[in-house]
């Protein structure tokens, strides 16, 4: 077990990311979006309200915008950090010669996986500070940045076991990222808008139908609606009725990320070396 | 050491590699040889387990590449023909990873690794990054990389290729090491002469076949037995090719392309009975004005044994 997450994979790619100049302008211009997102959002507010003041609400408002554009960074990371990572090595032609280490496979996707996230949990927990803000002025209870962090994780462990498993499969990087780009949409904005669809075809307009659970089952995979419904109980309340189901939509959500990352894992962990037996186990077969 | 049973590997209905058999001893030098396309990258290729064959094996030290790829890998050293760096990394870096990467502890890689840039003749360049390394050191590199956990088989896929002349000579001067190390070589090339020196076996492939094997001398032997001779007539030069073609031992006949009046063919007969055709030849009233042997070299061979199949 331990060899799986201390080692020489590991350790190359954080040296080799924490070399390269390239991940601090990354994470500089990460915090001064972040950063710039928040003072706006303070200069907005207090101008608004010419009081020259920042209230409890107003901070609960600007934690919703900071962790959902935090969220949306996120996404817009995740893939871009992990589709590259097997499908770059065989660009780069150096996947052979760590295939014929004695690696085992697992261990190569597994640090592979971690050490591009480890990159993005950098950027976030670096973005800790101007959170701080939020925390000066209340409003924000530390289970909702916690629920929030959780997603967080979540996200990015499922999107990014698709990227793996993407960049592992395909060949060539680019594929591999619009590809996983393509998931990550569906999961967000796909099924968000598919909810909005689903909803107005079969339930507005008569509010006595029959409950209906296709609205949960696709906002299930959401991160950007299960992190709402962190912030506003309301609306978390109505789905569930709506849907008539009990199950906690967080614990839904949870389940089929982790799900995900399962079985992305596993197919990549599969695919990343060739069945040295397929050929001659499929001799038998009528080809063509 | 290597044996190699009825590999073939085929790409949809394109057959690369076809029924390769061969047995290859333990301290062997084995240079394949045969042009681009012929299949000499496939065959490396299963056997450093990073392709499956369509059918037939290749057992390494007793392993079946097929069976047990983990601990083929444990005995393989494996260059591949096209690599790449990490290019952030430095050369002793590099080879610490790869190191670690077959599950060697930091005291034995720390011993090791100065040991493996002296034997490629790196030490001076061993905190370079190893993107700013020349071609021919990148190669070496990539040779030390190989040896780090001490394979027993080096499996070598065109490491002289794209090298000026004096490193491919700094390449060789490291293989006739590693010889006297003991380490089973398998190596290959497009150009026969670049091989034929430093290998004690070559193997001739072509269109995924192995057309002939045997020791440099032996491939030498077998194919100067068969030697081309020149004929040049002063007159009759229908009468002349018609009396040679007769003689069981003559093959493939053809007309010199730039000389009027010259003919070669292909003999295997003895140099007395080639003193007795020319003399039966001038005998039978052919006005002979040239009768020799056209010198081959290696490179000929090859071309000669390579240029059949086609
Ligand atoms: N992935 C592949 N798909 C289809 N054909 C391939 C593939 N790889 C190699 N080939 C073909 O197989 C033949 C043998 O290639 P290779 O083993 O690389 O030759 P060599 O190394 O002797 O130059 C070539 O004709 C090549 O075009
Ligand atoms: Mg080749």
């Amino acid at each position: 077990m331990r060899s799986l997450f201390i080692n020489p994979v590991l350790n190359k790619e954080f040296k080799l990311r924490l070399r390269s100049v390239k991940s601090f302008l990354g994470i500089l211009f990460y915090l001064l979006v972040l950063g710039a997102i928040a003072l706006g959002f303070l200069y907005i507010t207090s101008v608004a309200n010419q009081s020259g003041y920042f209230r409890p609400e107003e901070s609960r408002g600007m934690f919703i915008v900071l962790s959902m554009v935090q969220l949306g960074l996120i996404l817009f990371m995740t893939p871009g950090l992990t589709a590259g990572v097997i499908s770059g090595e065989r660009e780069r032609q150096t996947l052979n010669m760590l295939l014929t280490t004695q690696q085992s496979s697992t261990s190569i996707v597994i640090s592979k996986l971690v050490s591009s996230l480890s990159f993005l949990l950098l950027m976030i927990v670096s973005s800790l500070p101007i959170y701080s803000i939020v925390f000066l002025f209340g409003g924000v209870s530390p289970s909702a940045l916690a629920s929030t962090f959780g997603i967080y994780l979540l996200t990015m462990l499922g999107i990014g076991s698709i990227g793996v498993m993407c960049s592992t499969i395909f060949r060539k990087t680019i594929v591999a990222m619009i590809t996983t780009y393509g998931i990550a949409l569906f999961l967000t904005a796909g099924t968000g808008f598919l909810m909005i669809f689903i909803l107005n075809a079969f339930m507005v307009g008569n509010p006595n139908q029959a409950t209906n659970p296709l609205p949960y089952f696709t906002v299930m995979t959401n991160p950007a609606v299960v992190l709402f419904t962190v912030f506003e109980p309301n609306a978390k309340g109505e789905l569930l009725q709506r849907a008539g189901i009990e199950f906690p939509l967080w614990l839904s959500f949870s389940i089929s990320y982790l799900l995900i990352a399962f079985t992305a894992i596993a197919v990549s962990v599969k695919k990343l070396r060739p069945n040295m037996r397929a050929g001659k186990s499929s001799k038998g077969n009528p080809s063509s | 050491m290597i044996e190699i049973l009825n590999l073939t590997k085929k790409y949809g209905s394109f057959t690369a590699l076809d029924n390769l058999n061969l047995n290859i001893e333990k301290g062997t030098v084995f240079g394949f040889v045969g042009p681009n396309g012929a299949g000499k990258s496939t065959t490396f290729s299963i056997l450093a387990t990073l392709l499956a064959p369509t059918e037939g094996t290749a057992y390494i030290n007793g392993f079946d590449v097929t069976r047990d790829p983990k601990k083929v890998r444990r005995h393989i050293g494996y260059m591949p023909d096209f690599f790449g760096v990490y290019d952030q990394l430095k050369a002793s870096e590099y080879l610490d990873f790869y190191g670690a990467s077959y599950g060697l502890g930091p005291a034995e890689r720390s011993a090791l690794i100065p040991q493996l840039l002296e034997l490629v003749n790196l030490s001076h360049k061993k905190d370079s990054y190893v993107d700013v390394l020349s071609r021919g050191m990148k190669q070496r590199l990539c040779l030390a990389r190989c040896l780090i956990h001490d394979p027993e088989v080096l499996i070598l896929d065109e490491p002289a290729s794209g090298l000026d002349p004096r490193a491919r000579i700094e390449m060789r001067d490291i293989l006739k090491e590693l010889k006297a190390m003991g380490k089973t070589i398998v190596i290959s090339s497009h150009i026969l002469p670049e091989l034929a020196e430093m290998c004690d076996e070559l193997g001739v492939i072509e269109n995924g076949q192995l057309v002939a094997t045997g020791t440099v001398s032996a491939i030498h032997q077998k194919l100067k037995a068969n030697k081309v001779l020149n004929v040049t007539v002063l007159d009759g030069l229908e009468k002349a090719i018609g009396f040679f073609e007769d003689d069981p031992k003559v093959t493939a006949v053809q007309l010199d392309e730039k000389e009027e009046r010259a003919f070669h063919f292909a003999y295997n007969g003895t140099e007395r009975e080639q003193t007795e055709l020319l003399e039966k030849a001038i005998h039978n009233g052919i006005h002979v004005l040239n009768f020799s042997e056209e010198k081959t070299d290696l490179e000929d061979i090859f071309l000669e044994i390579t240029k059949g199949d086609e």
